[in-house]
């Protein structure tokens, strides 16, 4: 859904998953470059610009921010703040940090654990990379009818919550 | 018309534009969405009179593929890595009786060990069965080849195997140009066999053939894969003229003018070898790229006038000919007869170890000054290949090859 609304804004986008068995619960990484010319290169993200993680439990057992550019974006689905998940050093390494509790959301609006959509709205407040209206725009295509509506209703309150974060 | 779709949606939606008359499918691993999606176009009724038929096995695939393309039905089918084995002597019955049935490869490799990822060893292990091979670096060029495959496919009278990357193509969500039925239909006549099983006009198809014709019906076969090298390249270029697009054909070349190393490769890895190319050219080193498209028929003059003024070629291939070392290198040896520029294999991707464009600068930059070996496996862990070596050099019962690779890279004890 973040190359389909990058593509509604006119950028060329790839996005693709990294494979392995299936089996529910399993950790998994998606990639998604975002860019003005043709994307050609195949090769995983290594060093990434964003980081969207959406399940803090993995934070301590795996490096997740091994290769994050200086000053990267990174946005946690979760309702505590960055001190409490001990992520404190990150700070260091930049300070564009977010937190959304994107779960909690998609189980107000679409009524399950399905926090994509609501992390997608709170990546285009934090980066500034994407209007809310390409977000709701791909959601929509993606998912139509009433789920889709659910997804971008999700959407839209963590975008909302993120600029009223950044303005207290 | 724009749309930023995944892959294997992308071709589903190009193989309906292209009416197929009968799909049939094995629905579970190792496939893809592409028979999901056509699936869901087939049951809207979108494409009627079109029937999808869910089968038992890949063999059955083959086999009702081919009964349906006897009986005059444009047929399509899709599978991967161990389902095209399973398909194997079907694939000889298509080609031998001259069916022209496409059929996409996402492609995987072959187990055992078992692995679900991609590289090329299931197409190219095929690469003999008398289908035509047509490789797609990007979603665009799989979607447009389909286009080209069923033209080419009617016109030769010869099935065609379209083959992308499994996962790095048909689960990547990237931007394609979809062209409209009315492109299509005008690129794309109605299926006009020339042979049908037909009450009112009764033949055999799948005589036996004894020593005596035996030869003769085998060099027609390759007569018509010779005859196709012309053929492809001008209906690419009908394509070009129809779509605005310069896809398919026999081969794309890249930063070729003054190169004096040139890249070889297939599918999706192009893209990353083209931007490591691009890095190397503003460092000044004269390298280029031959991506092949079309692996058979082997266009043999069509390499061998690329490669015309290369000092060395370097073949990066997503396959491996154990005992041997490259396949497609084996294939641009031929090109090259006569010549005595160093070809240097180099065997990369094995069962989706992805392709960098570090390790690809540094393996290009030994190429660039001869200090390539022939044949080098891409990023292989050479530490973890002594540890095994050496454990069967000590012990008998060494125990599975697999397991003990996995251990040792692990840093695990041996057993």
């Amino acid at each position: 859904m973040l190359s389909i609304a990058a593509f509604r804004e006119g950028r060329h986008a790839q996005a693709f998953p990294s494979f392995g068995s299936e089996r529910t619960g399993a950790p998994v990484v998606a990639y998604c470059r975002i860019d003005d010319r043709e994307i050609r290169v195949r090769e995983p993200i290594a060093a990434p610009d964003a980081l969207i993680i959406q399940d803090p439990t993995l934070l301590h057992q795996v490096d997740v921010f091994s290769g994050l550019a200086p000053q990267g974006f990174v946005l946690i689905n979760t309702g505590r703040s960055i001190e409490e998940l001990g992520l404190a050093d990150l700070r260091a390494r930049t300070d564009r940090i977010a937190t959304v509790p994107a779960t909690e959301l998609a189980l107000k609006h679409v009524k399950r654990p399905v926090p994509n959509a609501a992390l997608l709205g709170a990546f285009a407040s934090l980066t500034g990379r994407l209007s809310m209206k390409a977000v709701v725009d791909a959601i929509l295509e993606k998912f139509p009818g009433e789920i889709g509506r659910a997804n971008a209703a999700a959407a839209s309150e963590a975008f909302e919550r993120l600029v009223h974060a950044e303005a207290d | 018309m724009l749309k930023q779709i995944e892959g294997s949606r992308a071709v589903a939606e190009a193989v309906a534009l292209c009416r197929p008359e009968v799909i049939c499918a094995y629905p579970i691993s190792p496939q893809t969405h592409i028979v999901e999606g056509l699936g869901a176009i087939v049951r809207s009724g979108a494409l009627a009179p079109c029937e999808f038929i869910n089968v038992e096995s890949e063999f059955a695939a083959m086999s009702v593929a081919i009964g349906a393309s006897a009986a005059g039905a444009r047929a399509y089918t899709a599978t991967a890595s161990q389902g095209l084995l399973f398909m194997a002597e079907a694939l000889f019955n298509a080609s031998g009786l001259g069916l022209p049935i496409v059929m996409t490869v996402a492609n995987r490799a072959i187990g055992a060990p078992i692995n679900i990822w991609n590289d090329h060893t299931d197409a190219m292990s095929q690469r003999d069965c008398g289908w035509i091979q047509l490789f797609a670096e990007n979603n665009q060029e799989a979607l447009d080849l389909h286009i080209q495959a069923f033209r080419l496919a009617e016109e030769l009278s010869l099935p065609v195997m379209v083959c992308m990357d499994g996962f790095i193509l048909t689960h990547a969500y990237e931007r394609v140009d979809m062209p409209t039925q009315d492109q299509v239909d005008a690129y794309l006549p109605p299926f006009s066999p020339r042979q049908v099983l037909d009450p009112a006009d009764p033949v055999s198809i799948g005589a036996m053939v004894g020593p005596e014709a035996f030869t003769e019906v085998r060099y027609l076969a390759h007569a018509k894969q010779m005859q196709a090298l012309d053929l492809i390249p001008a209906w690419a270029a009908q394509f070009r003229r129809a779509f605005g697009r310069d896809t398919g054909g026999l081969l794309h070349t890249y930063a070729i003018e003054d190169a004096e190393t040139v890249v070889v490769a297939l599918g999706s890895v192009l893209g990353t070898i083209k931007d490591t190319v691009d890095e190397m050219r503003r460092r000044g080193v004269k390298i280029g790229v031959l991506g092949i498209t079309c692996f058979r028929p082997w266009p043999h003059a069509a390499v061998r006038a690329v490669l015309s003024a290369a000092k060395r070629v370097v073949v990066l291939e997503k396959s491996l000919a154990v005992g041997v070392g490259g396949i497609v290198s084996t294939n641009v040896r031929t090109a090259l007869t006569g010549r005595t520029v160093p070809v240097y294999d180099v065997i990369a991707g094995l069962g989706g170890r992805p392709i960098t464009r570090a390790a690809l600068g540094r393996v290009f930059a030994d190429a660039v000054s001869d200090e390539l070996g022939l044949t080098t496996f891409l990023d292989l862990n050479s530490a973890v290949v002594e540890k095994v070596l050496q454990k069967e050099s000590e012990t008998r019962r060494s125990g599975p090859l697999a397991e003990n690779v996995l251990k040792a890279s692990h840093g695990l004890p041996a057993r």
